[in-house]
């Protein structure tokens, strides 16, 4: 019997998803043993043609990270979906937008014009931007062009599993992978980790108060913070509450508290919503002027709440931003 | 909240739709006896009855908006009156940090509003509402549904040319 097909690939991400796959160490050896892969960007050499000339529904399975962003991310997406019998959003940004959907909340204009001329480090005297199509040498070379808004895989095209994290950790790739290629799978749409709150598997947990009430907001570097104490005793935003678990609670071992980049449980519409509603129900004070001093140690809610999931959230984007170039 | 339900002013013209969340012991109260006392006011609101402002979670108000409502109030006890002793406490927190979120996201500030409206001030119900209504009309549609579709047009090139590919056939030398 032939060997499974597997395909990864990345859109808008750091690497860090691919870096992951890679930290699986010795057991990627008999992943690969398992599997014939017939795409990686990162690590081996295959064409986009390559892939357009497969049969449809011939790659057992994608694993695809980063979120969509480009014209180009957005037609692999499309392409690996129609070749796919398995479409696999891999790590917080194809899940659910990740750091880069934090661009939702500028206008594409003021991006561009920030990272090609305004930038401290950039000299562009010239002003030259990219272009879609340009002339060299009798050439005609396209390039990418980048969208409006910043989406999660499944904003583009249909999901079957979703493994979250940023990254997600070689345990639960594994135990993805495994069950994959075993055929055991959950009903489709589903999480690929543990559907219940990361406080539940909290080292810090018996430290966490019932009854917190919150006179302050410290941010990690304005604090000597307390290894063995729950954060959110210690007055420093903790993602915990609003995050599923499955990560091995690790930036706790280190000593920082959770951002939130498992997302929310299956329950939750909103991670957002969901840890500023836990938040600010704790807080001590009863009046507005004290209830804002607190709140004053929250300088930037979107950025804290949504650091990884803006793209998918309720509201998907700044509201009022353009969809052309003026303005 | 299909956008085939009428619009209040009935015309075919464009007027606010607003959620209105309601405690169940102080402000749903009010809205009776403004009923019963045959007040009128802007017909622009669609009530929820909750026990307690305490029980508004965030998500609700991002989920009205989102699914088109132009404005949500909220509506508990005033400080000290709550039946539950602290959930319209909770509600103000909350409500001190949606706000400057949503003003973050560029949701207007007069979309979001609270009050504190005891069972026994149905007059108040009907200000509030009518100075709401106001506000907004001036404001103009938030129309978050619109909004969303207008983002994904930008994909309705790509998304033809992908999927309207001929099916490609398994090749015999693969």
């Amino acid at each position: 019997m032939p060997k499974p097909k597997v395909a990864f690939y990345w859109c808008a991400s750091c690497g860090g998803c691919e870096e992951t796959v890679v930290d699986l160490a010795e057991d990627l050896l008999a992943v690969v043993e398992k599997v014939d892969i017939v795409l990686w960007p990162v690590a081996l050499d295959f064409k986009y043609k390559d892939i357009e000339a497969m049969a449809d529904q011939s790659i057992f399975a994608t694993l695809l990270n980063g979120a969509i962003r480009s014209t180009e991310q957005e037609a692999m997406a499309r392409l690996l979906r129609r070749k796919s019998r398995y479409l696999i959003a891999y790590g917080s940004c194809a899940c659910t937008g990740g750091i880069p959907s934090l661009a939702n909340q500028f206008p594409r204009e003021q991006i561009l014009k920030f990272n090609y001329e305004d930038a401290p480090s950039v000299v562009n005297e010239a002003k030259t931007r990219p272009q879609l199509v340009f002339e060299e040498d009798g050439r005609r070379p396209h390039l990418p062009e980048l969208h409006h808004v910043v989406r999660s895989l499944d904003q583009v095209v249909e999901v079957d599993y979703y493994i979250p994290g940023c990254p997600p950790t070689p345990k639960i790739t594994q135990a993805a992978v495994a069950a994959l290629l075993d055929g055991r799978l959950p009903p489709k749409g589903a999480v690929l980790a543990p559907d219940i709150a990361l406080c539940e598997e909290c080292p810090r947990r018996d430290s966490k108060p019932t009854d917190v009430a919150f006179t302050e907001f410290k941010r990690t570097h304005q604090k000597l913070l307390d290894p063995d104490k729950c954060f959110l005793a210690q007055g420093v935003v903790c993602m915990g509450p609003a995050t599923r678990q499955g990560c091995g609670a690790q930036c706790l071992a280190g000593n920082m508290p959770c951002t939130g980049c498992f997302g929310g449980t299956d329950r939750v519409k909103d991670q957002g919503a969901k840890i500023l509603s836990s938040l600010c129900a704790n807080i001590g004070p009863k009046e507005e002027a004290g209830i804002n001093q607190v709140l004053a140690g929250i300088p930037d809610p979107v950025g804290t709440f949504y650091r990884y999931g803006l793209a998918k959230s309720l509201l998907r984007r700044k509201v009022d931003l353009p969809m052309n170039n003026g303005k | 909240m299909e956008n085939a339900t009428p619009s209040p002013a009935g015309n075919g013209s464009w007027s606010p739709r607003i959620i209105a969340f309601f405690c169940n012991w102080c402000t749903y109260t009010a809205a009776d006896l403004a009923g019963v006392s045959r007040l009128k006011y802007a017909a622009n609101t669609r009530t929820i009855r909750l026990m307690c402002s305490g029980r508004v979670d965030p998500q609700f108000i991002l989920e009205a908006f989102a699914k088109g409502a132009d404005g949500v109030l909220i509506g508990g006890c005033h400080p000290n009156d709550c039946h539950y002793a602290e959930g319209n406490y909770k509600m103000l927190r909350r409500f001190q940090l949606l706000k400057r979120m949503l003003k973050d996201l560029g949701i207007a500030e007069e979309r979001l509003r609270l009050e504190w409206i005891s069972a026994a001030e149905g007059e108040k119900v009907k200000s509030v509402i009518n100075d709401m209504v106001k506000k907004i009309t001036a404001l103009g549609p938030l129309d978050l549904p619109g909004k969303f579709a207008d983002w994904d047009r930008e994909m309705t090139a790509l998304a033809h040319a992908v999927e309207s590919a001929p099916v490609e056939k398994e090749v015999a030398h693969a």
